[in-house]
C-alpha cells in the first residue's frame, strides 16, 4: 500500500549525484594537469626525432590542457580580438542553430522508428527481417554515410525539390535517433502481459484499440528512455554531419574551426565543446519532460 | 438441440496442444451444462484442464473437436457479443488508470456515451463497495479490492455468464472468505451464470450449485456433485453438517475413494 512514488528532499538526490560527478571530473582534470608532467611521458622516443615513441602520459601544459577556469574566462573574451562579440555569443547562437537541426533529425527519427518498431511487432516475420538490418544499419560509420545523403539532396534539389543543406544533417541525425525507438517501441508494444491481451481478446477489441488502449499506455517505459537516448543521439549525429558535409553555422563547423586555431588559443575549443555538451543536456532533459507528464503511466500494480 | 436457457453446453469437447514431443490431450470427452443463473466450480488437480475448459468457454483458445454452446450460439460469437466477464487469478488491472478507468475500460471500448458511462461505473463501484475508492490508482489498493475492481469491470457489460478463473487463488483466507460471500451476494443480484475454476474444496461447496470434478492425463471431468445449499450463503452455512458433507464428497470424488473422516477440515 505505500506509494511507490517518493516524493521531497530523495527527488533532488539524483542532481546532487549528478553535480558531484561533474565537479570530481573536473577535480581530476586539474590533479593531473597539477601532477602530471608538462610535456608527457615518452617511453622509446629517438632522439631528435619528433612525434617518435609511444606517449604514455599525455603533456600537461597549458596548450595541451588548459585550465578548467581558463575555458570558462575565454567564453567571456572576444571571439577573435578587436570588438568582436566575447566567444560565448557564436557558441550559443551556433548552438541553437544546430539544437534546431538535431530537433528535426530527432522528429524524423521518432516518426521512423515508430513505425518501425510497430509494424516489427505487428508482424513476427517483419522482426525477422527487419532487426538484423536495423543492427547493422547502426555499424556504418556516420561520415562514410554522410556524403551519400548530402549528394542525394544535392541531386534532389537541382530536380526542383527544395533540400536545403541543414535537412541533409537532419536525416543524418534521424539514422542516429531512429534506432533506440525503433528497439523501444518494438519492446514496449511487446510487453503487456498475456493476460491483458486475453481481457482485451473477451472484449472484442481489435488491433488498434488494443493498440491504443493496452499496448502503447504499457510501452510508455520503455519508450521515455528511448526518446532520451535519441535526443542525445540527434546532436551527436548534427554534429559529426555539420563536419562531414561541412555545413556552415552550426556548432560542429565551430568546434573544428577554433581546434584548428589550437595551439595559439587552446582555450577556444572548449567554448563549442561545453556548448555541444549543453545542447546535449537540454535536448535529453526536453524529452525529460515529455515523461514528467507521462507518470501515470509508469506507475506498477502493486502484487498481491 | 440449440437452447438459449442454457448459459454453457459442452459436448464431447476436447482440446490437444501440439508439442515437439508429440501431441498433449488436455480435455477430452466433456459434457457439462450450465443452466442460465447457475453457480458452477470446476476442481480439480493441476492439469486436470479446467482453466483450459474456461479458456475455451471464453473463446480464447479454440477447441479441438466437440461443440460448445454459449447461450445457444457458438463460442466465438458469444464473445464478440459480449454474452460473458471475465476474471483471472491477478486483478489485471491496468495501472495507468483508476479504479474508474478500469471498470469503464470494456465500456469505452464498446462506445458506450461518456455520461452513461459514469452512472454505470459509479453502479458498478457500489454493487462492490469501492465507491470511495473510485479515483484511486490500483497501486494505492490492496490484493482483495483489485480483485473487486476486476470483478466489477467483469459485470460491466451485465453479462448472463461470470467467468472466473482462481480469483481468491493469490488472496490471505480472510479475504478470500469475505469475497466468498460477496460473489454469492453480487452472483445472486445480477442473476448471471457464474463457472468459478479453483483448487479449494470449501469454496467450491460454499459457492457453487453443482461442483465439477475433474481428473488430470487426460483431463475429463469424472464427476458432477449437486450441493444442494439452497440459495442463500452466509457465515453459518461454513460450520453447518450438510456443509461439511459436501466438503467431504467432493473430496472423495477427488480422491476416487472414501477419505478417512477425521481428515476433514
Amino acid at each position: 500500500m505505500t506509494p511507490r512514488h517518493t516524493q521531497g528532499p530523495s527527488r533532488f538526490r539524483p542532481i546532487g549525484w549528478g553535480v558531484l560527478g561533474v565537479v570530481a571530473l573536473l577535480g581530476a582534470w586539474e590533479l593531473y594537469k597539477f601532477l602530471g608532467p608538462a610535456q608527457g611521458f615518452v617511453v622509446g622516443a629517438t632522439a631528435g626525432e619528433t612525434g617518435s615513441g609511444v606517449m604514455l602520459l599525455p603533456r600537461t601544459n597549458d596548450r595541451a590542457m588548459p585550465h578548467v577556469w581558463d575555458m570558462v574566462a575565454r567564453l567571456f573574451q572576444s571571439t577573435s580580438g578587436g570588438d568582436t562579440p566575447p566567444l560565448i555569443v557564436p557558441v550559443i547562437t551556433a548552438g541553437l542553430l544546430t539544437l534546431g537541426i538535431a530537433a528535426a533529425g530527432w522528429l524524423i527519427g521518432v516518426i521512423v522508428g515508430a513505425v518501425l518498431g510497430a509494424v516489427m511487432q505487428r508482424w513476427r516475420l517483419a522482426e525477422w527481417g527487419l532487426l538484423p538490418w536495423i543492427v547493422v544499419s547502426q555499424t556504418v560509420p556516420l561520415i562514410a554515410f554522410a556524403p551519400i545523403i548530402s549528394s542525394l539532396g544535392t541531386q534532389l534539389d537541382r530536380d526542383g525539390f527544395p533540400w536545403p543543406q541543414w535537412l541533409s544533417v537532419a536525416v543524418i541525425a534521424s539514422y542516429l535517433a531512429f534506432f533506440p525507438v525503433a528497439i523501444g517501441v518494438l519492446r514496449g508494444l511487446d510487453s503487456p502481459d498475456r493476460m491483458h491481451l486475453d481481457l482485451m481478446r473477451s472484449y472484442a477489441a481489435g488491433y488498434w484499440a488494443t493498440l491504443f488502449r493496452l499496448r502503447l499506455p504499457a510501452a510508455v517505459p520503455h519508450i521515455l528512455p528511448a526518446l532520451r537516448l535519441a535526443a542525445a543521439s540527434a546532436v551527436v549525429g548534427a554534429v559529426v554531419a555539420e563536419v562531414s558535409i561541412g555545413m556552415r553555422g552550426g556548432i560542429g563547423r565551430m568546434l573544428i574551426q577554433l581546434a584548428g586555431q589550437g595551439s595559439s588559443d587552446p582555450a577556444a575549443p572548449w567554448g563549442p565543446t561545453l556548448g555541444s555538451v549543453a545542447l546535449g543536456l537540454v535536448a535529453a532533459g526536453t524529452v525529460a519532460l515529455i515523461g514528467a507528464g507521462l507518470k501515470n503511466y509508469r506507475r506498477g500494480e502493486a502484487t498481491v | 438441440m440449440t437452447n438459449e436457457n442454457l448459459a454453457v453446453r459442452a459436448s464431447g469437447v476436447s482440446k490437444t496442444f501440439p508439442t515437439k514431443a508429440g501431441d498433449v490431450v488436455a480435455l477430452t470427452g466433456v459434457e457439462l451444462t450450465v443452466e442460465a443463473g447457475e453457480f458452477v466450480s470446476l476442481i480439480g488437480p493441476s492439469g486436470c484442464g479446467k482453466s483450459t475448459l474456461l479458456r475455451l468457454i471464453a473463446d480464447l483458445d479454440g477447441a479441438t473437436s466437440g461443440e460448445l454452446e454459449i447461450f445457444g450460439k457458438p463460442a466465438a460469437k458469444a464473445r464478440i457479443d459480449q454474452d460473458y466477464g471475465i476474471a483471472f487469478q491477478q486483478a489485471g488491472l491496468l495501472p495507468w488508470r483508476t479504479v474508474g478507468g478500469n471498470i469503464a475500460l470494456p465500456l469505452e471500448l464498446h462506445g458506450m456515451a461518456k455520461t452513461a458511462r459514469a452512472t454505470r461505473v459509479t453502479e458498478l463501484a457500489e454493487l462492490v463497495g469501492l465507491t470511495d475508492f473510485i479515483d484511486r490508482y490500483p497501486d494505492q489498493l490492496s490484493g482483495g479490492m483489485q480483485q473487486r475492481v476486476a470483478i466489477a469491470r467483469a459485470l460491466a457489460e451485465q453479462p448472463r455468464l461470470l467467468l472466473m478463473d482462481e480469483p481468491f487463488g493469490a488472496l490471505d483466507e480472510m479475504t478470500r472468505e469475505y469475497l466468498q460471500a460477496e460473489l454469492t451476494r453480487i452472483a445472486g443480484e445480477t442473476g448471471a451464470a457464474v463457472v468459478f475454476v479453483t483448487h479449494s474444496i470449501p469454496e467450491a461447496v460454499f459457492l457453487s450449485d453443482r461442483v465439477v470434478v475433474m481428473s488430470p492425463r487426460p483431463g475429463r471431468i469424472t464427476d458432477i456433485i449437486t450441493t444442494s445449499l439452497g440459495d442463500v450463503r452466509d457465515e453459518a452455512l461454513r460450520e453447518s453438517p450438510a456443509y461439511f458433507e459436501r466438503v467431504t464428497a467432493v473430496r472423495e470424488a477427488l480422491h476416487g475413494a472414501p477419505v478417512e473422516r477425521a481428515n476433514e477440515r
